[in-house]
């Protein structure tokens, strides 16, 4: 689904975060990307959005080159994402009330690509039952806990029906039980739509939660991908055994080579 | 939001005003400040007539001003704010042009602009502008990119960030720059009355009063511009108030859940 050509990437000066970088990714994969703080997850991520442009190379998603945010692709960022002026039923339509007046292309959509309000009251409400959030409907922002701005955020991405996930840091600063309830609601996206989920994050046990295959990212430039199978560990409620412990000493000693 | 003036906070204050007057007057004794009890009937008795005619006039021009202030800075803040490198460009310029008192602009806007309404307008105007277009420009500035990456994720273009994210996030910002600015542009405007017109309060209160002593009629003017700058005032904060809702998290208890 996703084809990583040739990339190129710096900001401006020093050493360049991606350098001639190719990696293929399937649709309905669960990826996990890891790595020290600064190595350049969050900047895959904004260039897998097409919110960045690479240096070099380019970005394939079904077929088409990336030039900017693409339709399917849905973005959910670790926090300060969501409109604190709007409240939570607000906040989770924002995407759909876009879509009702301008274009993907950011042009005033034409009438017939525009979502009737029906269509789109009945999403947004699915997904406010799906992740719990029917209670908060009114409630702003600044109110909620971080783990129900996660979840808005995520019912925000989710209505939008994307075909690809793209997560940042989902899971920072939640307490233990908000984070496996979290872990637990975006996997069994997977078991019942075809949806392809990136996952970044810089902690080793969601990582081997959260991705099927593990992409690690070094410090300074990243010439090639160095990825580890995780089938058999990933999943929350595999958590507590021996493939897990294992995984994550697995994880923890690479990561370790590369500081 | 502190110090929000309601309509009883507001009547109180008014009861408070007008015993204090009411002792001063007494105090001084003197026609230049009359007691209460002879303006007041002088005011009400006026207000149905040409004193509310004045008050229309002076409101007109204040309003008209607003909204041309608003319309002008608005899509130029905005500009400023998305595009760091023309906004560090003419930082400076504002900069050197945002503290100076425009009402000294008054005769060189009246030889330019001609001896009209639209002069007075344009000098009101030009001190809500720049007051409102800074505002707008550091909200604009200050937003969270994340957000901005966030939202842009969603599909949104330059004009939908606009819509509903640029736009929101600097008006409870506008409105609190208004509310000062509110005072300010009376009291040019109470100035630009004086000459070079026959209506609004500034000319009611210098020319047709003050001039030819007649000094309770003088005050039920001061009373009625007094009044159109508390009802902007308090027009504008209620409209914040219902504006800054999410700020002051309303809904108890959404912690708890």
């Amino acid at each position: 689904m996703i084809e990583i050509r040739n990339l190129t990437f710096d900001y401006g000066s020093q050493t360049p975060i991606f350098e001639n970088f190719s990696l293929d990714i399937g649709r309905g994969e669960a990826w996990a990307v890891i790595g020290p703080s600064g190595c350049g997850k969050t900047t895959l991520l904004y260039l897998l959005a097409g919110l960045r442009q690479p240096g070099g190379g380019q970005i394939v998603i079904d077929g088409r080159p990336l030039v900017r945010p693409r339709p399917g692709t849905g973005l959910v960022l670790q926090d300060h994402g969501l409109l604190p002026w709007a409240n939570v039923r607000q906040n989770a339509g924002l995407g759909l009330t876009i879509r009702a007046f301008y274009g993907s292309d950011g042009r005033h959509a034409p009438a017939d690509e525009r979502l009737d309000g029906v269509e789109a009251d009945r999403r947004v409400n699915h997904w406010l039952d799906e992740l719990g959030l029917a209670a908060l409907q009114q409630y702003f922002p600044a109110t909620l806990s971080r783990g129900q701005r996660q979840r808005t955020a995520l019912a925000r991405t989710l209505a939008m029906q994307p075909d690809l996930l793209l997560l940042d840091e989902p899971f920072s600063a939640l307490d233990a039980p908000t984070r496996e309830e979290l872990e637990r609601i975006i996997l069994r996206l997977q078991e019942d739509h075809p949806i392809t989920i990136i996952t970044v994050t810089h902690d080793i046990d969601a990582a081997v939660v959260m991705g099927r295959k593990i992409l690690i990212l070094e410090d300074g430039s990243n010439r090639h991908p160095q990825v580890i199978a995780n089938e058999t560990a990933c999943g929350v409620d595999a958590s507590r055994d021996g493939a897990f412990r294992e995984k994550c000493a697995e994880l923890r000693q690479l990561l370790g080579k590369l500081v | 939001m502190k110090n929000v003036l309601d309509i009883k906070a507001a009547a109180l204050g008014l009861v408070m005003f007008v015993l204090l007057w009411q002792v001063l007057a007494w105090l001084v004794h003197r026609p230049i400040l009359p007691p209460p009890t002879a303006v007041i009937p002088v005011f009400l008795q006026l207000a149905a007539g040409e004193l509310g005619l004045h008050f229309l006039a002076s409101a007109a021009r204040v309003l008209a001003a607003i909204f041309l202030a608003i319309a002008v800075a608005l899509p130029i803040g905005l500009g400023l704010g998305l595009a760091p490198g023309l906004d560090r460009a003419v930082a400076p310029l504002i900069a050197i042009v945002y503290p100076i008192p425009k009402i000294v602009l008054l005769p060189v806007i009246y030889v330019l602009m001609g001896i009209t309404d639209v002069s007075k307008v344009f000098l009101i105007a030009l001190i809500i502008f720049f007051q409102i277009l800074v505002v707008i420009r550091d909200e604009a500035a200050k937003l969270h990119p994340e957000l901005i990456l966030s939202v842009r994720s969603l599909g949104a273009g330059r004009r939908a960030l606009l819509r509903y994210v640029y736009l929101p996030a600097s008006l409870p910002a506008v409105l609190t720059a208004l509310r000062i600015s509110v005072g300010t542009a009376i009291a040019v405007l109470f100035i630009a009355e004086q000459s070079l017109t026959t209506r609004g309060l500034g000319y009611y209160i210098v020319v047709e009063t003050y001039q030819v002593l007649r000094y309770p009629e003088m005050y039920a003017g001061i009373l009625a511009m007094s009044l159109l700058g508390l009802a902007l005032y308090m027009v504008i904060q209620r409209i914040e108030m219902r504006v800054y809702r999410y700020q002051e998290g309303g809904n108890e208890g959404a912690r708890s859940k």
